[in-house]
């Protein structure tokens, strides 16, 4: 009876504990404190981060153990993760994983808690102490460098620069000009390579369509940029992008594409035949436009991409108004196909800015927790790096993976959360209830904040891209 | 009111552009939108015509539902809010591939929607991609599906990094 009256008015056990507590002891009944009661059925999960893999874990968790409550909390003051600060603004189709992420905060047993830097406002034994178990989701917030001499100086980091299209608070303020440039060269052979190049290159006009940041759209009408080139270490074979990405290049109606079609040597309908089929693909639609770029005239094309293979970077320096890049040409190893050994010969490219795009990396936010400098990691099996503490998504995986991916991991984690909790002696934890007490130096956000913030920007048709805008609009001043 | 304004516009942009439409971008990712409103169409019960169709889950367990001939296998698994987890990240929009359902060859050579280089591209991203593999949400439902069985893979293939 009970238990149906909760589920029919979506009450949150504590909440049904406080009233009927109130109204056994305004009738005299004081001998037995029903919150406790109530309180221990209930699972308290704490998840650090708010992108796909927190999120997807939340619901897992909530859909395995209904009667949990699960508490999110985030570094900035509104959710989402990647999905809003990453994923690029003309791919909004992505970004509908967001409706069942509203569905999961909607959730009267989950908590959206923001503004809260896990490591930096809370440690690691407060979060232990409240929660019967910990999940690490907060994604790898760094980026690998090339460590090469001028890069310092001279090379934009590909996270900053999403970040800073994408309207992430830390980043907008960026130097980005894009005037008078007409090369970039972006290193690195992934989806966000691609993602940059496909921004670089875009009309203005689709651009405008989407939910770019304000002043990255005004950037990005100014520039002069004609050319991308996309530089990898290793060949037509190894890229890391996938299809649908370099399909959105190959398609695109205001660049052409240029190869070397000396890189596809050996390349053949024959070697083809046995790759699986993904692959096969793949390598089709970059030899078919390595093939066309070839007897293609430059035509009506105003702008052009450039796929370079087999280049690592070695230096970059300023001459004047250019950039000289120096790169290594490699050759196959051949002991391993796979591999690539520099032939210690260089060339100089010439070009107005260069990017950074090898890859993202994982920070360490716990200091009590092992971690792989190397592989920016916390060492983990399954998800799990300790009894009670496990670890999901790019923060316990690595920096790879699709959202597709980082779903799976999400289950897969959250069901050995709570095959483990079987075993776990049941004790009462308090979760957000206590940790709101030890962090009082600051406004945290919740759901609702986070709704008018979605609210003002619906409204406006424009990203918040301030910390200090965000608050303002909570408090009710914008 | 407007929610539902920017749904019916939503919906009839989706359809109109045959499923490979952007939705139009929402800022914040339209936090309040509901997947379930978003395909559901409303059709009067009496035009109605159902077929039945099977998702069997990758540890063989079968879900027995039925969808409206024209509906997509997502339409029919959100309308029937038949438990599969993931399914439709992307609501129908060829930007996910959790979607992805394996046919019998028979099945498969008669659906009416043919392959497009988009779906494939989707597909290769797919776990457990088999020749006779769509993504759900391509796939309507006719008279000659009837009956029809899908398998649901679970798992990734993970092709993609930074
Ligand atoms: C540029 C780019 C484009 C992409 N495009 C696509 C795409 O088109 N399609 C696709 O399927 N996948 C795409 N991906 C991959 C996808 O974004 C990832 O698979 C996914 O976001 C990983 O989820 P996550 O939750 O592990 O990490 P994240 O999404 O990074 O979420 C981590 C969250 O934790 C928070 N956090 C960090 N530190 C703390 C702390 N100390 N305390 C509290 N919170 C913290 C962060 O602010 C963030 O919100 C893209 C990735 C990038 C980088
Ligand atoms: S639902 Fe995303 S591709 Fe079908």
């Amino acid at each position: 009876m009970l238990l149906k009256h909760i589920s029919k008015n979506n009450l949150k056990l504590g909440t049904l504990g406080n009233n009927l507590h109130k109204y056994l002891s305004s009738h005299g009944h004081t001998g037995l404190d029903v919150r406790l009661l109530l309180r221990r059925s209930n699972h308290r999960f704490c998840v650090i981060g708010s992108g796909p893999a927190g999120f997807y874990a939340a619901q897992h968790l909530l859909k395995l153990k209904p009667s949990s409550r699960v508490d999110i909390y985030e570094k900035l003051p509104v959710p989402f993760g990647l999905v809003r600060y990453g994923v690029a603004p003309d791919h909004p189709e992505v970004k509908n994983v967001t409706h069942t992420f509203t569905t999961v905060l909607k959730n009267p047993n989950v908590a959206f808690i923001g503004n809260f830097e896990a490591g930096k406002d809370i440690t690691l034994g407060k979060l232990k102490e409240s929660y019967h178990a910990i999940l690490l989701a907060y994604g790898a917030s760094e980026d690998r460098k090339l460590n090469i001499p001028g890069e310092k100086e001279h090379v934009v980091s590909a996270r900053d620069f999403v970040g800073w299209y994408n309207g992430l608070p830390a980043n907008r303020d960026l130097a980005i000009n894009l005037e008078t440039k007409k090369r970039a060269i972006i290193i690195g052979n992934g989806n966000v390579t691609l993602d940059i190049a496909r921004i670089l290159l875009s009309p203005i006009e689709l651009l405008e369509k989407t939910d770019i940041s304000p002043y990255a759209l005004d950037a990005l009408k100014k520039s002069t940029i004609s050319e991308v080139v996309i530089c990898g270490r290793r060949g037509p074979l190894q890229v890391s992008f996938t299809i649908k990405e370099l399909r959105e290049l190959v398609n695109m109606k205001s660049a052409r594409a240029v190869s070397e079609i000396r890189d596809f040597d050996g390349i053949n309908e024959q070697l083809l035949k046995d790759f699986p089929r993904p692959k096969k693909r793949l390598t089709e639609l970059l030899l078919k436009s390595a093939q066309a770029s070839d007897t293609t005239s430059s035509g009506s094309y105003s702008k052009s991409w450039f796929l370079k293979f087999m280049r690592s970077p070695k230096m970059v320096e300023r001459h004047g108004d250019k950039l000289h890049l120096t790169l290594e040409i490699n050759e196959f190893d051949p002991a391993n196909k796979e591999r690539v050994v520099g032939t210690g010969k260089t060339e100089v490219n010439i070009c107005d800015i260069v990017f950074r795009s090898v890859g993202y990396k994982g920070r360490r936010i716990f200091d009590e927790l092992p971690f792989d400098e190397n592989t920016g990691i916390i060492p983990n099996v399954g998800g799990k790096i300790e009894n009670g503490i496990y670890c999901v998504g790019w923060a316990g995986q690595g920096p790879r993976g699709v959202i597709l991916s980082t779903m799976q991991n999400s289950f897969d984690v959250a069901k050995t959360i709570i095959q483990d909790m079987e075993s776990v002696p049941h004790s009462d934890k308090s979760g957000f209830e206590t940790i709101k007490n030890l962090v009082t130096d600051k406004r945290l956000t919740c759901y609702t904040d986070f709704v008018k913030i979605a609210d003002f920007e619906e409204k406006h048709n424009r990203k918040v891209t301030t910390i200090d805008e965000m608050f303002k609009i909570i408090n009710g001043k914008l | 009111m407007r929610i539902y304004g920017n749904l019916l516009k939503k919906l009839f942009y989706t359809y109109q552009n045959n499923n490979l439409a952007r939705v139009s971008s929402a800022i914040s990712g339209g936090y309040h939108i509901n997947r379930r409103l978003l395909v559901t169409t409303p059709v009067a019960k009496t035009d109605v015509e159902m077929v039945d169709i099977t998702f069997v889950r990758s540890d063989g367990s079968k879900i027995a539902t039925k969808g409206k001939i024209g509906d997509n296998l997502l339409d029919v698994v959100v309308n029937n809010n038949v438990d599969l987890d993931g399914f439709g990240a992307c609501e129908g929009t060829l930007a996910c591939s959790t979607c992805h359902v394996i046919f019998k060859q028979k099945d498969f050579d008669i659906i009416k929607e043919k392959l497009t280089d988009e779906e494939l591209d989707m597909l290769d991203m797919a776990f457990g991609l088999c020749d006779t593999s769509r993504l759900g949400c391509q796939v309507c439902l006719t008279k000659e599906l009837a009956g029809v069985e899908v398998k649901v893979p679970e798992g990734v293939n993970d092709a993609r990094s930074s």
